[in-house]
């Protein structure tokens, strides 16, 4: 084997990126079905959704599936400012004019900062509602066989009333700024994650491809269209 | 035509190096664009002044001698085309043409526009190659079958012609399209198999010990490289390496 070893080569930090990547594609899709009972949530007034979050909480496989998630999240990050880095330092001395537009997308010439503005938006999100589930004080709901558990859909619809919440707008602002750019960030990332790993064929790359631009645009948009619907219900 | 031109002037790698403006007049359509900077270099040289270096040679677009980032694009305007190849009524009378040397930690500029592309040989060096007994009786290459198929992608390939388009345009300076057209045309042979896995792994580290940054995936090299070198290979390349580092010892 080469003496630098998978660690330290640029295509072994690339296959982190995509695995990673990929794995929060499919992380994103079980979010996205526990966030679609919200539409109808209200009609028990969340008992369902509230059984649901606790045993995302607690379940011990979803657990170590919630782990996997935050490490998957945290390598994403710190291999991406690795390789951001990298890259910059490949190329010290800037053109004095260029024009990127005429041969490669803008998603993919803008990764890092797409990739930022998700951040800055998970790290809220995380406290808006992770946080308050785990460690915050939240009001506690009786279900119909007397358990007691945590009102997360409570929280959540408080969060985007503008009658309890006068950031609600501000929040779901933010929110949809994060998705859109989450969309931006998945137009380029899922399908190059496969072009990473070498999964590239003249048959089924253009079905790739085309699950790549379908999924970046319905996650995000179902995402979105959850939490207007929670505002406009209640302003 | 009449023209101003924004040319890198570096006297030498240590030195810092800046943009100058040279107009320059009576240009015809007809003339490539290296005709033109001949025709510049020619009336720079008659003012008793330092030409411009240039890197040049066959001027027939296969060499991969000729280099030039031309407003703001490698090889200039058109697609498929060498810096030689491009002609002057590619442009409109009267425009400004930035002109600047390939841009890369791993291409450092020796004069000008003439930058140092021998990483590119010593990619080639640690592994590009197919290792022949030269006992007296080599195996006549044509003697082994290779599917039609196989020898038409590995010779797509191999019209790489190593001039580092791709690397200047790549907003990371990364190499991939060229050491994956190198690893693919051999990988992809049937002559190429007994060192596959040692060769993509040797290459891809010469790669990264040049300095050249990460691919992400943009597909800028492919648009701008003048032979159309697919992404294909470098797809090819992510899964070899990939598959040499799982199974290697």
């Amino acid at each position: 084997m080469a003496q630098t070893g998978i660690l330290k080569s640029s295509l072994a930090k690339k296959y982190a990126m995509a695995a990673t990547g990929l794995f929060l594609c499919l992380f994103l899709v079980g979010h996205l079905a526990g966030n679609l009972q919200l539409f109808t949530a209200g009609a028990d007034g969340g008992r369902q959704f509230n059984e649901y979050a606790k045993f995302m909480t607690t379940f011990p496989a979803v657990k170590i599936l919630s782990y996997l998630t935050y490490f998957a999240v945290l390598f994403h990050l710190a291999d991406g400012i690795v390789l951001s880095i990298q890259n910059r330092k490949a190329r010290p001395v800037r053109y004095a004019m260029e024009r990127p537009s005429t041969n490669a997308g803008w998603s993919s010439r803008n990764m890092m900062v797409l990739g930022t503005i998700v951040l800055v938006f998970l790290v809220t999100h995380m406290q808006n509602f992770w946080w308050q589930m785990h460690f915050g004080e939240i009001p506690m709901q009786k279900l119909d066989d007397g358990t007691m558990v945590k009102d997360l859909y409570s929280v959540v619809i408080a969060f985007f009333n503008p009658e309890l919440n006068s950031f609600a707008l501000l929040a779901l602002g933010l929110y949809l700024l994060g998705q859109f750019a989450l969309g931006f960030h998945l137009w380029h990332g899922f399908s190059s994650g496969f072009q990473s790993v070498g999964v590239r064929h003249p048959r089924y790359s253009a079905i790739i491809g085309l699950a790549g631009k379908a999924f970046s645009v319905v996650v995000p948009l179902l995402f979105s269209a959850i939490v207007v619907f929670m505002y406009f219900t209640q302003a | 035509m009449d023209f101003t031109l924004k040319i890198w002037r570096q006297d030498g790698p240590q030195d810092e190096g800046r943009m100058e403006t040279y107009p320059i007049s009576d240009i015809t359509g007809d003339m490539s664009f290296l005709e033109m900077m001949d025709v510049l270099n020619d009336k720079i040289i008659r003012d008793g002044q330092d030409p411009v270096a240039f890197d040049h040679d066959c001027r027939e677009g296969i060499c991969g001698m000729c280099s030039m980032f031309i407003n703001g694009e490698a090889h200039g305007p058109n697609r498929k085309t060498t810096t030689c190849q491009l002609h002057m009524r590619s442009f409109k009378d009267g425009d400004t043409i930035y002109i600047e040397p390939w841009r890369a930690a791993a291409f450092p500029v020796v004069k000008d526009l003439a930058v140092d592309r021998s990483a590119f040989d010593r990619i080639i060096q640690s592994g590009g190659y197919v290792s022949v007994n030269s006992s007296g009786n080599p195996l006549d290459a044509n003697a082994i079958p290779v599917p039609k198929d196989d020898a038409d992608e590995a010779f797509n390939a191999a019209t790489c012609i190593g001039c580092g388009a791709c690397v200047a345009t790549c907003k990371n300076a990364s190499a991939m399209l060229f050491v994956s057209a190198k690893v693919s045309q051999l990988a992809l042979l049937p002559q190429g198999q007994p060192e596959r896995m040692n060769r993509v792994q040797r290459m891809v580290d010469q790669m990264d010990k040049e300095g050249f940054g990460n691919c992400t995936n943009t597909g800028a090299c492919e648009v701008e490289c003048p032979k159309g070198i697919s992404l294909d290979n470098i797809a090819r390349m992510n899964r070899d390496y990939l598959k040499s580092q799982v199974t290697g010892e």
